[in-house]
């Protein structure tokens, strides 16, 4: 859900990071956080346990720039991976305009990735979202393990809609910005597409 | 569940909104009040709001709000339609309105808790009417906007989104 502010000539939308456990969608925003200039971010939040692991979510809001006179503002969310906090990742994606699903390449994670894609098919449609039409991106993270699926068998298990894709690895920040800059692009297109 | 649409606001619509929330805020005798959409984007605040970081406010109150709804879901309501916290120094009151929206009161010792409620359902019947009235709208729905056509957002190109990121 886009909210356009023509008071405040604002547009602002809700990302969500969503992928499985551990696959290192709050690295994405931490070094997103570490990144940007401070002028054009707010506090990152993290509702996390007392081992780290994100027990609601993570936010970060991102003022992006203006564009043909609106200020473009982007709200960036995690979920919590881990697979007992179901009941609040559908609740993220609550309004959400465009979705990361961040994939952890490790072989050994292949079917957590697999079942975090159908979770998050049967949340979106539970808020009322078809999931083929919401703007979505692929990030395979983790690309600097020993023990890594190749890319075509990831794309052929998980991306079978060819969407775009980016390898990763976030705790260097290779592919964070190229991903976040091309769901960011996406969720601005379909807004321009409306107009 | 029905999708969230598109929320549109126009300068009427927000001096209508923010006029409300002032007499709100007065009559309450609060510290501050936000409206937020449930997807957590701030529409609108006002009163003491200086020191306050009112865009992570408008996050965690949609958290807050959307957990406490399932806890009612889990329990057979729909939601709760008012939620209260109280601390030492300060006390928060959450309402729904029209399922769209969260009013949120920042009060404070000098607020008496029925007086805030009292005011808070008197005015959540004047902010649904505004709210009915906006997402009724056909534009809500499709995402079109009366201006965002003129203003030429409708013709980005790709150096526009370049630029956005090479500001960064």
């Amino acid at each position: 859900m886009s909210f356009i502010n023509y008071a405040a000539r604002e547009i602002n939308c809700k990302l969500v990071y969503y992928g499985p456990g551990l696959c290192g969608k709050t690295t994405n925003l931490q070094f997103i956080y570490k990144k940007v200039d401070p002028a054009t971010k707010g506090k990152l939040i993290s509702l996390a346990t007392e081992t780290e692991r994100t027990l609601f979510f993570d936010f970060l809001p991102l003022e992006l720039g203006t564009v043909r006179g609106f200020k473009t503002r982007f709200h960036l969310y995690t979920v919590p991976g881990q697979i007992f906090y179901e009941a609040s990742r559908k609740l993220i994606l609550k309004g959400v305009d465009g979705v990361v699903f961040v994939a952890d390449s490790q072989l050994e994670r292949m079917e957590a990735n697999i079942q975090s894609i159908e979770d998050m098919n049967i949340h979106l449609k539970e808020q009322g979202i078809d999931p083929v039409k919401i703007a979505l991106v692929m990030q395979y993270n983790k690309r600097d393990l020993p023990n890594i699926v190749p890319i075509d068998e990831l794309q052929k298990a998980l991306n079978p809609r060819n969407l775009e894709w980016f390898e990763a690895v976030a705790p260097d920040g290779i592919g964070v910005f190229e991903t976040l800059k091309a769901i960011a692009k996406i969720v601005l297109q379909e807004l321009q597409k409306k107009t | 569940m029905r999708p969230i649409t598109n929320l549109i606001i126009y300068e009427d619509d927000l001096s209508r909104i923010v006029a409300c929330l002032n007499m709100l805020n007065r009559k309450a005798r609060s510290r501050a009040v936000l409206l937020i959409d449930k997807s957590g984007q701030l529409i609108a605040c006002t009163g003491e709001t200086d020191g306050l970081d009112v865009t992570s406010l408008g996050s965690l109150a949609a958290g807050h709000t959307a957990a406490a709804g399932a806890l009612a879901q889990l329990l057979g309501d729909e939601e709760f339609v008012f939620v209260f916290h109280e601390g030492e120094r300060n006390h928060l009151h959450f309402s729904i309105i029209g399922g769209r929206v969260i009013l949120m009161i920042v009060a404070d010792q000098g607020s008496p808790v029925g007086l805030v409620r009292l005011y808070i359902k008197k005015f959540s019947r004047d902010i649904d009417e505004i709210f009915q009235e906006l997402t009724g709208r056909p534009e809500s729905v499709s995402g079109e906007g009366r201006f965002l056509s003129e203003s030429g957002f409708g013709d980005l190109t790709d150096d526009d989104f370049e630029q956005l990121f090479n500001r960064r």
